[in-house]
């Protein structure tokens, strides 16, 4: 191996270094967002690039921040408000990797604007506990070993805590034989037609299904 | 992303008079497609009119004895709503079979009808596609078209509308209601409302811009049995390669009437006028339910990779009339 490294192009130092700076900057809480379209745009126009006030309240707080009116509410908790439970899968809402609760339901928050938000409740995956006691969702993921690498699971307990609310409230799925009936018994099927925005890459389904429906028994 | 401004709408009429005033606004409703389509610049509006809060939420009785639904009624609340469930069952079956929890809790009811294809072409900003940029052709044709319709395509653009809803609702022969900017309102037949292809797939509905759409009313419920069945790649959280939704109304073991509507297989949900017209007074028997797939497809052409959708078309039809007939 050479010690000297002469090609042009960036090293895997100045790579690192790079992202250490992008790191600096979001501690300091300075918008700055991640994705690199908005950066080229940003840099390519000598003007700054718009931002708007709005307030949001999440986790019973209400926090008052600056953005640019395209960040999604992802965005918005990941890289401005350092609530990084929250994860970003697909940015698409095909993963459910970034679901959330807004108003007791959940969403997929890569899918909405922050803008869209002021005034709502949001609930995130770092809301759920209190104090040291975790949500009943949480003790049961813990319990069942519902996760292998744990990605996807801020998701799937937070879908699971609004499925859970769902299904109480006596709405149907796509699994239930007559849509009609007042309410509904949680067989695993149910459990697993419900939960299918969620997606787990480490398969750990068998113990994320088992989780439910130790938390739904116990509810 | 592009850049752009965002507003909350006050009102209808304003909200409807803010995307008019601007050719580059758009209206943001749920947002789960629209933002989908921002993020890769396929839709690129510089303004976006927040329809969200409207007061366009509610389930009414209409007085003919249907239900009219707000624009922003979430297709969650409408799959749950316990008239829907009771009277128009096969709605809250297509509902359920679409995307998943979290989408339905934010997508609305006028999303839901406005949504774009996804055909992988359209979604490519470096392939030709006539519909996202006039005239550049259209790379399904010879391409990967698997997913891509039979019934009512051009030479232009071979896209399916990919709403499960939009086919329940044609079947239920739902009416489309819409304000314009100056106030004024009108009401579409589902079966106008979206356009097909022919040489301007760009243009998908009868919307002029800035006319927004405030409800969706269901007449009262016809009489029959109604089944939605919705053929997919798995099992769930996909997009439906063929569905069909369907009312047969019978009479001993004959069939007065039915209403059929196919989903997965054109620009716009497909009502099966020549199989109703087949199947009324006939015997409820595999016959007649065989006779009325023959009719439905009977103008069908399949473009290479979608040609297995001709006969799972039919035989979908053939299980979904059956199941509707059996326990009329
Ligand atoms: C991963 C994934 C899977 C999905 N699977 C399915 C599926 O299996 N079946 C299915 O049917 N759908 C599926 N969908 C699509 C989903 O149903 C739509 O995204 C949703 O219904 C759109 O509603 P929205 O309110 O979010 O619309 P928005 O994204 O807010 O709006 C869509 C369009 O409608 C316009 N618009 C909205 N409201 C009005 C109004 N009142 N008047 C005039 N214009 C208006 C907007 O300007 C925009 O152009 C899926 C989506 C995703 C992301
Ligand atoms: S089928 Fe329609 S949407 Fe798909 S590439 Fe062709 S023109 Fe575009
Ligand atoms: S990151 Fe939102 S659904 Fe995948
Ligand atoms: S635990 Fe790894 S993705 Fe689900």
């Amino acid at each position: 191996m050479a010690k000297t490294d002469n090609r042009s192009g960036p090293t895997r130092r100045t790579v690192l270094e790079g992202g250490v700076a992008t790191g600096v900057l979001l501690a300091t809480g300075i918008p700055v967002d991640a994705e690199p379209a908005d950066t080229v745009t940003a840099a390519a126009s000598p003007t700054p690039v718009p931002t708007m006030p709005m307030s949001l309240r999440i986790n019973a707080r209400d926090l008052a921040v600056e953005l640019d009116p395209r960040t999604t509410l992802l965005d918005a908790l990941r890289n401005h408000l350092g609530l990084t439970g929250s994860k970003k899968g697909c940015d698409h809402g095909q993963c459910g990797a970034c679901t959330v609760l807004v108003d007791g339901r959940r969403i997929n928050s890569c899918l909405t604007l922050a803008a869209m938000h002021e005034g709502d409740e949001i609930t995130t995956v770092e809301g759920l506990a209190e104090g040291d006691r975790l949500h009943p969702v949480q003790a049961a993921f813990v319990a069942r070993d519902g996760f292998q690498c744990g990605y996807c699971t801020p998701g799937q307990i937070c879908s699971a805590v609004g499925m859970l609310g769902e299904a109480k409230a006596g709405w149907p799925s796509h699994a239930s034989a007559d849509v009609a009936a007042a309410s509904v018994a949680l067989t695993d099927a149910e459990i697993r037609e419900r939960m299918s925005g969620n997606i787990c890459r480490c398969a750990a389904y068998p113990n994320i299904v088992a989780a439910i429906r130790d938390a739904a028994e116990e509810a | 992303m592009q850049s752009f401004t965002y507003e909350r709408a006050a009102s209808a009429e304003q909200a409807a008079a803010a995307v008019a005033a601007r050719p580059d606004a758009k209206f943001i409703s749920g947002g789960t497609n629209l933002l989908d389509l921002m993020k890769l610049e396929i839709e690129r509006p510089a303004h976006l009119v927040d329809i969200s809060r409207l007061p366009l939420d509610r389930i009414e009785e209409t007085a003919e004895g249907g239900l009219r639904v707000g624009a922003q009624v979430r297709n969650s609340d409408l799959a749950a709503d316990p008239r829907v469930r009771s009277r128009y069952p096969m709605l809250t079956q297509a509902l359920l079979a679409g995307a998943s929890g979290q989408i339905r809790n934010k997508a609305s009811t006028s999303g839901n009808l406005l949504q774009r294809t996804r055909c992988p072409y359209f979604y490519d900003r470096n392939m030709p596609c006539n519909k996202r940029e006039q005239g550049s052709g259209c790379a399904a044709l010879q391409g990967f078209n698997r997913m891509h319709a039979v019934l009512g395509a051009s030479e232009a653009c071979i896209a399916v509308h990919s709403s499960d809803m939009a086919v329940a609702m044609s079947g239920l022969d739902a009416r489309i209601e819409t304000i314009s900017p100056g106030g004024e309102t009108r009401t579409i037949p589902i079966g106008d409302f979206h356009r097909l292809p022919e040489a301007t797939p760009h243009v998908e509905t009868v919307l002029g811009h800035g006319e927004m759409i405030a409800a969706v009313t269901l007449p009262s419920p016809p009489p029959g049995r109604q089944v939605y069945r919705k053929v997919r790649d798995r099992a769930s959280y996909a997009f439906a390669l063929v569905s069909v939704a369907a009312i047969v109304e019978t009479s001993g073991d004959r069939i007065r009437s039915a209403r059929i509507a196919m989903g997965g297989v054109a620009a716009k949900p497909w009502r099966a006028t020549e199989a109703e017209r087949t199947l009324a007074g006939a015997a409820a028997s595999d016959g007649a339910f065989t006779d009325a797939a023959e009719a439905a497809l009977a103008g069908a052409v399949g473009h290479g990779g979608n040609d297995f959708k001709i006969p799972l078309a039919k035989r979908t039809m053939r299980h979904t009339l059956a199941a509707a007939a059996e326990s009329a």
